[in-house]
């Protein structure tokens, strides 16, 4: 019999997200499970209280009574939005860079894939500062490919909004790839070789077979990747600088505002803490029961 | 086997139907096997598991590489073709019926990409489908499809591009048994009505009496037998394809109404040959004795011991070693009167006349 395919690299992640965020039902589940070992009981629960406690110290601590003023001022505004603009521009870019890496990393024979997987995971473990640096080294005004960019397009990558979706594109595309070959790896490769028998290429067997039959598996790497991209702050703030209303996201606002405004980076990280909240919602409500 | 690629040489002689000879290496496998199928004809490739039936399909399809050899059909030489050039429908083993997809717009795929509009595409697949008489199904997507269901939907499929060379993989392999006879009987209408060539893999001998014209029974990447299934039924030249038909076989030299056996064993029988031969008898013509006959007119007679016992509805098999290893089917009764069980020494008897004897 034949195994029906299953996307499965989908549930990997919602599983990882959920652990962190903390899931309801399955807490639940094991605090009425009989029989739990206490040796593995102790430190679960610890790690547990661990992970919710600075969430929880988060709202306890969140000035509610200014908070409608706090969230409505200029800079939130513009913070907010140029980080929802920028995490959706490096989603986008992961997408049309990442899927076809994707699949070539899937799919494709060719000699050293280990190590072009190896690569391209890279970033993921990265310290993303480091990634800044290097990007400033790549695409920097005397960068190796910036001061061609600057001097033949007059493009200038560095401390620019452009800038910012490069960092964030880069920290997080890593984590759309790995989330589509994995879903990739687990469509059955032979769905494309019964669209080659009914006459299609193999780009149209890819865009009109396997490209549904992966799209849980996109659809979780590019939350994964916008989550990603929305708290990336190490690359950000090396690469494309801290201006505000052009490069200062909300993690550098926050992280600015902590210095002069306690209260206000309260307000900001719970705008932040909010956003990660529906984005988990999201993922658990569209592709946790769609199946 | 023939090379028939001589035959054609490499001018415009039109050769109808399909004139392969299809070589795969793999790593220690070779599949070295040479078909002829005119068109309207079907042909199974029998064998058991690993003896390169799939991949004879899949180079046939062009998803597996020819490491030489030749592939022509209908004249034209698809040896370097991409599966997608190739006038070819394949029916999956498991279908492969595309998930995200309608039963309509799975059938309307092939047309599609052969440049048919979307209405024209699905008007074609909507007519395929009601052949299929599966009309009413074809808003339906594949895992909402019953087995048989999915079947035919594949069938239509792979027939909707209108291809000279049809594949069908282990077709019936997925279906339980019931629905397995209402689908074969379908299946060998529709093949009937097919007017190029279909080539059809499965290890299963029924379906491939059932379904095929011809049998090409492979074995360890070899054909090993070809024929009118009646012919191979009658005249297996392997133990496998004695097993699949049932049959006992040995090999050995005919002198007359003798045969000697490798082994040194002695069969009578009453055809007269010279050469090498086979034997071949029904397990049904084997008697049982727990002592040795005396008034028993059979010309055959081996000292045997029980092996195994399996019990086939009302009859029991008996799988015999000792002195001739064979198979003999007795009713259950006269298993119980001989008591038999593993280890059990009997006689086995074979009457000369119904043994059937043929050259190797």
């Amino acid at each position: 019999m034949s195994t029906p395919y299953r996307p499965d690299s989908g549930a990997e992640i919602r599983t990882g997200a959920g652990t962190r965020g903390g899931p309801g039902g399955r807490r639940a589940r094991v605090g009425a499970g009989r029989g739990v070992p206490l040796p593995l009981l102790l430190p679960a629960l610890a790690g547990l209280v661990f992970l919710l406690l600075p969430l929880t110290a988060l709202l306890v601590r969140t000035p509610w009574r200014s908070l409608p003023e706090q969230l409505t001022s200029a800079e939130v505004w513009e913070a907010l939005r140029l980080s929802l603009i920028c995490a959706s521009a490096a989603t986008a870019v992961s997408l049309v860079l990442g899927v076809p890496l994707a699949w070539l990393l899937a799919r494709a024979e060719f000699r050293g894939r280990g190590l072009v997987r190896a690569l391209v995971t890279l970033p993921l473990v990265l310290p993303p500062v480091v990634g800044g640096v290097a990007l400033l080294l790549a695409l920097g005004r005397n960068g190796v490919v910036g001061q061609w960019l600057d001097s033949w397009f007059g493009i200038t990558l560095p401390f620019t909004t452009a800038g910012v979706v490069v960092a964030e594109a880069f920290v997080a595309m890593p984590f759309l790839v790995i989330s589509v070959e994995g879903t990739l790896r687990a469509a059955d490769p032979r769905f494309e070789e019964a669209a080659m028998t009914l006459g299609a290429s193999r780009f149209t067997a890819f865009r009109r077979v396997t490209l549904p039959l992966i799209m849980p598996g996109i659809a979780a790497g590019s939350v994964l990747a916008w989550a990603r991209a929305l708290g990336e702050f190490g690359a950000t703030i090396t690469f494309a600088g801290n201006f505000p209303g052009r490069t200062q996201t909300m993690p550098l606002a926050v992280y600015l505002a902590l210095q002069n405004d306690p209260a206000a980076a309260v307000a900001l990280s719970l705008v932040l803490l909010a956003v990660s909240v529906a984005v988990l919602a999201g993922l658990r409500d569209r592709w946790a029961t769609v199946r | 086997m023939t090379d028939f690629g001589k035959e054609c040489g490499s001018g415009p002689a039109h050769v109808a139907g399909l004139d392969a000879r299809l070589v795969v290496d793999r790593g220690g496998f070779r599949l070295d096997v040479a078909l002829r199928v005119a068109p309207g004809d079907v042909v199974a490739l029998l064998g058991p598991n690993g003896a390169g039936k799939t991949t004879a399909l899949r180079a046939l399809a062009g998803l597996t590489p020819l490491s030489s050899g030749h592939l022509r059909l209908d004249g034209t030489v698809l040896d370097g073709t991409p599966p997608e050039g190739r006038p070819v429908g394949v029916v999956f083993q498991d279908y492969l019926l595309f998930p995200h997809l309608t039963a309509l717009d799975n059938v309307a795929f092939g047309p599609r990409c052969h440049g048919a509009s979307k209405a024209d595409a699905r008007a074609q697949a909507a007519r395929w489908l009601d052949r299929m008489g599966l009309a009413e199904h074809s808003g339906v997507k594949p895992r909402r499809l019953s087995g048989g269901q999915a079947q035919r939907v594949a069938l239509a499929r792979a027939l909707a591009t209108r291809p000279r060379l049809l594949l069908l993989d282990e077709p019936l392999a997925a279906l339980d048994a019931r629905t397995r006879l209402d689908v074969r009987a379908q299946l060998r209408r529709h093949l009937a009505d097919f007017e190029a060539v279909a080539v059809l893999v499965t290890h299963d001998p029924l379906d491939a009496m059932v379904l095929a014209d011809r049998l090409v029974v492979i074995e360890h990447g070899l054909v090993v037998q070809e024929g009118a299934p009646s012919d191979i039924a009658r005249r297996p030249r392997t133990d496998y394809i004695a097993r699949l038909v049932g049959l006992n076989l040995y090999k050995g030299r005919a002198e007359g109404h003798v045969v000697r056996l490798e082994a040194g064993h002695v069969i009578t029988t009453t055809e007269e040959l010279t050469g090498p031969a086979f034997v071949a008898f029904p397990p049904s013509a084997v008697t049982l004795y727990r002592e040795r006959p005396t008034g028993s007119s059979a010309r055959n007679l081996w000292r045997c011991e029980v092996a195994g016992l399996e019990t086939h509805g009302d009859r029991v098999r008996a799988d015999l070693t000792g002195g001739l290893p064979l198979v003999a089917d007795l009713t259950t009764v006269a298993a119980a009167e001989l008591d038999l069980r593993p280890g059990a020494p009997v006689w086995a008897a074979v009457k000369a006349t119904q043994t059937h004897t043929y050259p190797a």
